[in-house]
């Protein structure tokens, strides 16, 4: 059944369009947490087909493959189109309890619907042109959402958010374009089979360029430092949408690219790959621990965990590169859990600079133990999901004798830890600044998404076996590109 | 604008430039033409008109409000990428049949969403600028 | 001609990432539109002049020697209508930027939030009631 593969983005449309003919307040809350459910669902179901009967395939409009544009699902894609529905549940109940009449009035659900719409297109879209396009409806829906309601900080982060963007876009699509010069294909297996023929300095060459484009997207380093400066913007029910999803869309460009397409030269790209994560890794949680305010602080967190990520895909063996998968899944969780945190926390507080906070473990002690649950998990302490993924990525690393980066990947762990250890110490231990108001009603429903994240990675923790079972079948099939060829050009002929 | 000329012959031009965009429209599946063009034309149509009469009047000959419409038309086209599904083929798999001698299909269909979409969010842009340009010089 | 085409290329490219690198965001709107030419020509030529790859035909139809490749042609398509809707929605980005922050100087825009995190709504209230 073919349709499988294509729900995922058929949900999303259907819900976005609905939202926007009936128009109607209530009528779209329901609509926006009916879609974001069912997207989970078909997403389950996806995974399910794909690890029962292999690689699926879908040629859109019947045109054979190499012609016309193909959706491919393998683990990989599979898996980050599961997380995002998780992360789409947990961010459309956020919404729902808060309540923006304002942003609901102006289109956050259609919006919301268009960037997953986008997000699971890039995922699944086994196209290098198409892989262009789902960019450009996920950066448009991400555009119009980071400047919604029109704040001060909105548009000072929205232009600057919008500047690297568009560069990046730009960047992409000169890639694209030299490259089907080179090669005549713009289908990604179709690609794979023909990288042989080409000179390989024009391919290192092509291959930064795609590095680029998708290294800003990322936000790796050295072009990290427009997400700290945009990302903690918007309202938190935006903000982390975007952190749980869109730099992820980067790295899975990135793990895709540099496993089919440019495997030629791994000495020279692959040991680049490995010395950028470094650099974001250490950089990034260095950046971190200067911060002064809560959502900046996670946002830099943010970046220095894409550097595990890349870590794995940089020592590119079946181990490192599970560890870089369940990574991917682990962190779209765990940072989404603590952006949303960070929402809650300044419902309560009324703000989100760590000196004008405090106090909250006297108030609200349960809600310092749910912070702490994911920060654990993000510092990769057991029994915690991101304990398995720093596990795996060390252990790989380690084999590979990478040792360099693993120190690194430990040090950046401890630092975390550190960063974590602060925040909990500034915003629940010491005692408040000023006496603060009672928080307004209606507060309780912003926890129940938090504790479902929470949950849910200390049940991946503890019961790891599953996940990282198929991240292992998501590194094999990426390692052994022969099976992705096979499923797309194989389908019709 | 308060021309007479202007507005006598806006009321014929609104007309033909709208029964232009249908042509072009119905035109655009073997030869050039389509969708996106058509809805240039009628939007075309309707910015002239609000020239001419005022944005309101414009409003007025309006269905439904240009978001609404992109909506609509996002639907149109939706439904046409899932026929396809009842008959067991691929998405957006083009299916043909036969009504009274004339070929109608999903492309077709497809076409018109595109037409609704387009028309709609260029319409809804244009009466946003307009009206911010109004407020402006009364304020 | 290729030559000619990649020497207006590169000569696009630097106009276009020498505008984007000006502090006026308006430059760096036409520094966005000409480099997006830049590499629309670029998509353009690397499909090649002339006609090297004729459109696809069915098997034992009739092959139209002098037709250029049709796929770049569509790729452009695509890309400009990106580009124009990115370039629309930057104009107006740009216009409420100036509203509100009343520059244009990207230089002149505040290079950290933190002395102002975004508020919601409701918490805006919150302030109003103190």
């Amino acid at each position: 059944m073919s349709w499988l593969l294509v729900l995922p983005l058929l949900i999303p449309l259907a819900t976005g369009i609905l939202c926007l003919v009936l128009a109607s307040r209530p009528a779209q809350r329901v609509l926006g947490l009916v879609g974001a459910l069912s997207l989970l669902g078909s997403a389950l179901a996806l995974l399910i087909q794909v690890n029962a009967r292999g690689i699926q395939a879908v040629q859109v409009g019947n045109w054979p493959a190499p012609f016309g544009i193909t959706f491919v699902a393998d683990h990989l894609s599979a898996l980050m189109v599961l997380i995002t529905g998780v992360v789409a549940v947990a961010v459309a109940l956020y919404a729902l309890a808060t309540g923006d009449e304002l942003r609901e009035h102006l289109g956050y659900y259609p919006l919301s619907q268009l960037l997953l719409f986008g997000v699971n297109g890039a995922f699944l879209t086994g196209d290098l042109f198409n892989l262009y396009v789902w960019f450009e409806v996920l950066l448009l829906a991400s555009f119009v959402l980071m400047i919604l309601g029109g704040s001060k900080a909105q548009l000072t982060g929205g232009v600057k958010y919008f500047a690297v963007s568009l560069f990046s876009s730009i960047l992409f699509l000169v890639a694209v374009g030299l490259l089907y010069g080179a090669t005549g294909a713009l289908n990604m297996a179709d690609l794979a089979t023909r990288m042989g023929s080409v000179a390989p300095g024009l391919l290192t060459a092509l291959a930064m360029l795609f590095l680029g484009a998708f290294g800003l997207k990322a936000a790796v380093f050295p072009f990290f430092f427009w997400l700290p400066a945009s990302y903690p913007a918007p309202p938190v029910m935006i903000s982390a949408l975007f952190a749980g999803l869109l730099t992820k869309v980067g790295v899975y460009a990135l793990i895709r690219v540099f496993t089919l397409l440019f495997t030629q030269d791994v000495g020279f790209t692959h040991g680049l790959i490995l010395w950028i994560a470094g650099l974001t890794l250490f950089l990034g949680v260095l950046m971190a621990l200067a911060q002064g305010e809560l959502r900046r602080l996670l946002s830099f967190q943010l970046v220095s965990h894409i550097g595990y990520m890349l870590m794995g895909l940089g020592i590119l063996s079946p181990l490192a590169l599970t560890g870089s998968v369940f990574y991917a899944l682990n962190h779209m969780i765990v940072i989404a859990a603590l952006f949303l945190l960070a929402g809650l926390l300044q419902r309560l507080q009324g703000t989100t600079v760590l000196v004008r906070m405090g106090g909250l473990y006297r108030s609200h002690p349960w809600l310092a133990v749910l912070f702490l649950l994911p920060a654990f998990s993000l510092a990769g302490l057991p029994p915690f999901s991101g304990f398995w993924a720093k596990f795996t990525l060390v252990a790989a690393g380690l084999q590979a004798g990478q040792y360099a980066i693993v120190t690194v990947a430990l040090l950046v762990g401890l630092l975390t830890l550190l960063s974590m250890g602060l925040v909990f110490a500034e915003v629940f231990w010491k005692d408040a600044p000023q006496a603060l108001g009672q928080a307004p009603g209606g507060w309780g429903g912003l926890v129940v998404p938090v504790v479902l994240l929470a949950v849910l990675t200390l049940g991946i923790g503890l019961w790891a076996e599953p996940l990282l079972g198929l991240s292992q079948a998501a590194a094999r099939e990426l390692l052994e590109p022969g099976r992705y060829i096979e499923a797309v050009l194989g389908v019709s002929r | 604008m308060n021309t007479l000329i202007l507005k006598t012959t806006s009321r014929f031009l609104f007309t033909l430039l709208l029964l232009l965009s249908v042509f072009l429209l119905l035109r655009g599946h073997n030869e050039p033409g389509g969708g996106f063009i058509g809805a240039l034309v009628a939007v075309g149509a309707y910015a002239l008109f609000a020239l001419a009469h005022g944005l309101n009047a414009a409003r007025k000959l309006l269905p439904l409000p240009p978001l609404r419409l992109v909506g609509w038309g996002l639907l149109v086209a939706l439904v046409s990428a899932l026929v396809a599904f009842f008959l067991d083929k691929p998405l957006m798999t083009g299916v043909w049949f036969s009504l009274f001698g004339v070929k109608i299909g999903t492309p077709v269909v497809f076409d018109i969403g595109v037409y609704l979409t387009v028309f709609g969010a260029l319409l809804s842009a244009i009466f946003g600028l307009e009206e911010s340009a109004h407020t402006q010089e009364g304020s | 001609m290729e030559i000619l085409l990649a020497f207006l290329v590169g000569g696009l490219s630097a106009v276009g990432v020498y505008l984007m690198l000006r502090p006026h965001l308006i430059q760096f709107l036409i520094g966005f539109l000409v480099l997006g030419n830049a590499a629309n020509l670029l998509i353009f030529t690397s499909g090649r002049l002339g006609s090297q790859f004729p459109p696809l035909v069915q098997p034992g139809g009739t092959v139209l020697t002098p037709i250029a490749n049709p796929l770049p042609q569509a790729l452009i398509l695509t890309a400009i209508v990106i580009g124009f809707a990115l370039a629309a929605f930057g104009i107006v980005l740009f216009f409420r930027a100036q509203q509100v922050l009343h520059t244009l100087n990207a230089e002149a825009m505040p290079e950290s939030l933190e002395a102002a995190p975004a508020p919601s709504p409701v918490d805006e209230v919150r302030e109003e009631r103190r």
